[in-house]
């Protein structure tokens, strides 16, 4: 599944990022950023206006990212303690 | 690297949000400069100390940045000093690298990055303090061997906090071949496996705040108090103190006029020189709280949370989240609000942002509105609680902010280019707010307010009185005075365009002034009816009843219309062309503003007069 499908409070394992087109620079960023394979994460709050933008904590960092942003992003939920 | 150099120069890099800045002040004290590099809008903050050996280093803080692979001219120019790319500053001998001890994770890949270039680097681990507190331990001997250069604890708030940076510039710097990653997150893990030990718990303490601050509803609610709360500071706990300065400039006025004999130069020192530089420092306050404010604001890492809650509504008028503080700093004046637009990454948003900055009602344009609105707004109550003056301001401060997102919105459908914007923004931790820090960033303040002050207004002022002054009347003159001065003629000479308006002579002298700084407008206008009125000081002083009694309501109500999107002063021009570096950016936002202004004025006269 992807980030942006990800619900308020849930826990998920990052499986990667994908281009959206060629020489994705936002891609690029968000690999950068600690988005890499087995890294866990969790939507923290979502904005006032149609959930979005969504506030997402990843190791000991927190980043907004638009809807279309997360859409970049593949996960897999991670199992329920 | 020979440590009996007797200087040498480096450069603090780091990811943004590592304390960096703060590092800089504590390294340097008040011994910095800020200047721009040369053909881009990046500013170069640079400075000097020593080391304990008396070794003199010169240090450039460079802009923070995420990765070599830039996404905005900051990103790129940080890179490209530390490639030693860019001409006007030396390859600096030694990258300082600046890392939050408490987000290794996300700093410690960009060391990683950092190192691949293969310059001499020192890790610097920042917020140590703030990672005890948190029981993350580090063992940065271990840290040290796993990447093979210094690391030094510093605590960038506290005195002794830059000491062991400084020490260590002394010492020589290991050599040895720079290990290659393919896998830089990987050796992340790895490093942070040896060296660092997290605890189970995140920080519980920010969590729960920003449960409440990034709420749906009770986040809009804080931000709208916080706001709030800012604009009552502004307009009435800055009230004595505007007083006090009022009073100081007056009394040494007169106390220096008292020594001068009668005539011109009398003339030009009480009317020109006090009367005008009094009229606009009197507003220094004002800035002054607003700016503590936002610097608390931005310090306590508020501002980005307000930035993720208005998103969503400044992205459907075409702006983004980020907009909101370069919007905000636009409140106190259109300059550092253009200037904190640099932190705005898409090239779009950021110009959006400029042109729209100018719609916030900046300080400048409250004596304006003040005088105006004490001369021809009736203090009626409205509904009991309300003021209808207070609701006549409140109205032109959204009238600015509705135009503005309106403005935006246009400009948005009419881009050509529909590509994907980006926010990508990180939320920093809290913290409070260094008082060090925030009195730092009040007093460059400071200095560009009174560089102003004393540069552009005073000069026109006095230039503004010449105008008004001379040549003087001829014998026999029937008229008042200022009707045969060059002022007189260039007001004359307007007033068939400004007509439609319902601007008078007098009001065209006053927007010239006005259109390099706002507030001398005010000064002008009481220059105009001082000098018409035979140079009589009280005149000046009760220029409110004057006004109420020369111009009819429809010409107030026109003229503060006006300046909701009066074209803006000449100093946001230079500092529009300055950040775009574009003529045409310059011409479509000077000229956009001038037809809105003329228009809106138009309509508001036209529609005045028909309800009279």
């Amino acid at each position: 599944m992807l980030l942006s499908e990800l619900a308020l409070g849930q826990s998920a394992s990052v499986v990667s990022v994908e281009d959206a087109y060629p020489e994705d620079a936002i891609a690029q960023r968000l690999r950068d950023l600690g988005f890499v394979s087995g890294e866990l994460l969790k939507v923290r709050a979502v904005g006032p206006l149609g959930a979005e933008p969504i506030l997402v904590k990843i190791a000991s960092s927190q980043f907004a990212l638009r809807r279309n942003e997360a859409a970049r992003i593949q996960i897999t939920l991670a199992s329920s303690p | 690297m020979n440590a009996s150099v007797a200087s040498m120069n480096i450069a603090l890099v780091g990811n943004p949000n590592c304390g960096k800045t703060a590092l800089f002040n504590r390294l340097t004290g008040g011994r910095q400069k800020v200047a721009n590099y040369a053909g881009v809008t990046v500013e170069r903050k640079e400075g000097k100390f020593n080391t304990p050996q008396g070794k003199s280093v010169h240090v450039l803080d460079l802009p923070g940045t995420y990765s070599l692979t830039p996404s905005s001219p900051d990103e790129a120019i940080t890179r490209d000093v530390c490639m030693g790319k860019i001409s006007e500053v030396a390859l600096p001998d030694i990258i300082v690298c600046v890392a939050d001890a408490t987000n290794l994770r996300l700093h410690l890949r960009f060391v990683l990055e950092l190192q691949q270039l293969g310059r001499p680097m020192i890790l610097a681990l920042n917020l140590m303090d703030e990672a005890g507190r948190r029981g993350i331990k580090i063992d940065s001997q271990a840290l040290s061997r796993e990447l093979n250069m210094p690391v030094v604890e510093t605590v960038a708030v506290q005195r002794q906090g830059a000491e062991a940076l400084a020490q260590q510039l002394d010492l020589p710097l290991p050599t040895g071949t720079v290990p290659k990653h393919a896998d830089l997150h990987q050796r992340v893990r790895e490093v942070m496996g040896i060296a660092v030990t997290m605890p189970e718990q995140s920080d519980s303490r920010a969590d729960k705040l920003d449960r409440i601050v990034l709420h749906p509803v009770l986040g809009l609610v804080i931000l709208t108090a916080i706001m709030f709360l800012m604009f009552q500071a502004v307009f009435s706990w800055a009230k004595p103190l505007q007083d006090g300065v009022a009073a100081a400039i007056g009394w040494m006025g007169s106390n220096v006029s008292s020594l001068l004999p009668e005539g011109p130069l009398n003339s030009l020192v009480t009317n020109g020189l006090f009367g005008g530089l009094g009229t606009v420092m009197e507003f220094l306050p004002q800035i002054l709280i607003l700016f503590l404010f936002i610097l608390m604001l931005e310090e306590s890492g508020y501002l980005p949370r307000a930035a993720f809650l208005l998103d969503r509504f400044m992205f459907a008028a075409g702006l983004t989240g980020r907009s909101f503080i370069p919007m905000l700093s636009s409140f106190a004046c259109a300059i550092p609000g253009i200037m904190a637009t640099r932190s705005i990454q898409d090239p779009r948003d950021r110009l959006t942002t400029i042109m729209v900055a100018p719609l916030m009602t900046c300080s400048a344009r409250l004596p304006v509105y003040t005088l105006l609105i004490g001369a021809f707004i009736p203090r009626t109550e409205v509904m009991k609680i309300f003021n209808l003056q207070g609701l006549v301001l409140f109205a032109l401060y959204m009238a600015g902010i509705l135009s503005a997102l309106l403005v935006s919105y246009v400009i948005k459908k009419t881009r050509k280019d529909k590509s994907e914007h980006a926010l990508l923004m990180e939320l920093p931790r809290y913290r409070w707010p260094n008082p060090r820090d925030i009195a730092m960033g009040l007093w460059e303040r400071t200095i560009i307010f009174m560089r102003r002050v004393t540069g552009i207004i005073l000069s026109l002022t006095v230039i503004l009185w010449f105008l008004s002054s001379y040549p003087a009347p001829p014998d026999g003159a029937t008229l008042p005075a200022i009707d045969y001065s060059f002022a007189g003629r260039i007001g004359h000479f307007m007033e068939p365009l400004f007509a439609p308006i319902g601007f008078n002579w007098q009001i065209c002298i006053a927007l010239i002034p006005g259109l390099a700084a706002r507030e001398v407008a005010v000064a002008a206008l009481a220059t105009v009816y001082a000098i018409s009125a035979g140079g009589d000081d009280a005149a000046a002083q009760a220029l409110s009843p004057l006004l109420a009694a020369q111009w009819s309501v429809p010409t107030a109500l026109s003229l503060l219309v006006w300046y909701v999107y009066a074209p803006q002063c000449l100093s946001t021009l230079a500092v529009i062309k300055r950040e775009t570096n574009s003529w045409k950016q310059v011409f479509i936002s000077a000229g956009y503003l001038f037809a809105l202004a003329y228009f809106a004025s138009f309509a508001t006269y036209q529609l005045a007069r028909m309800w009279s």
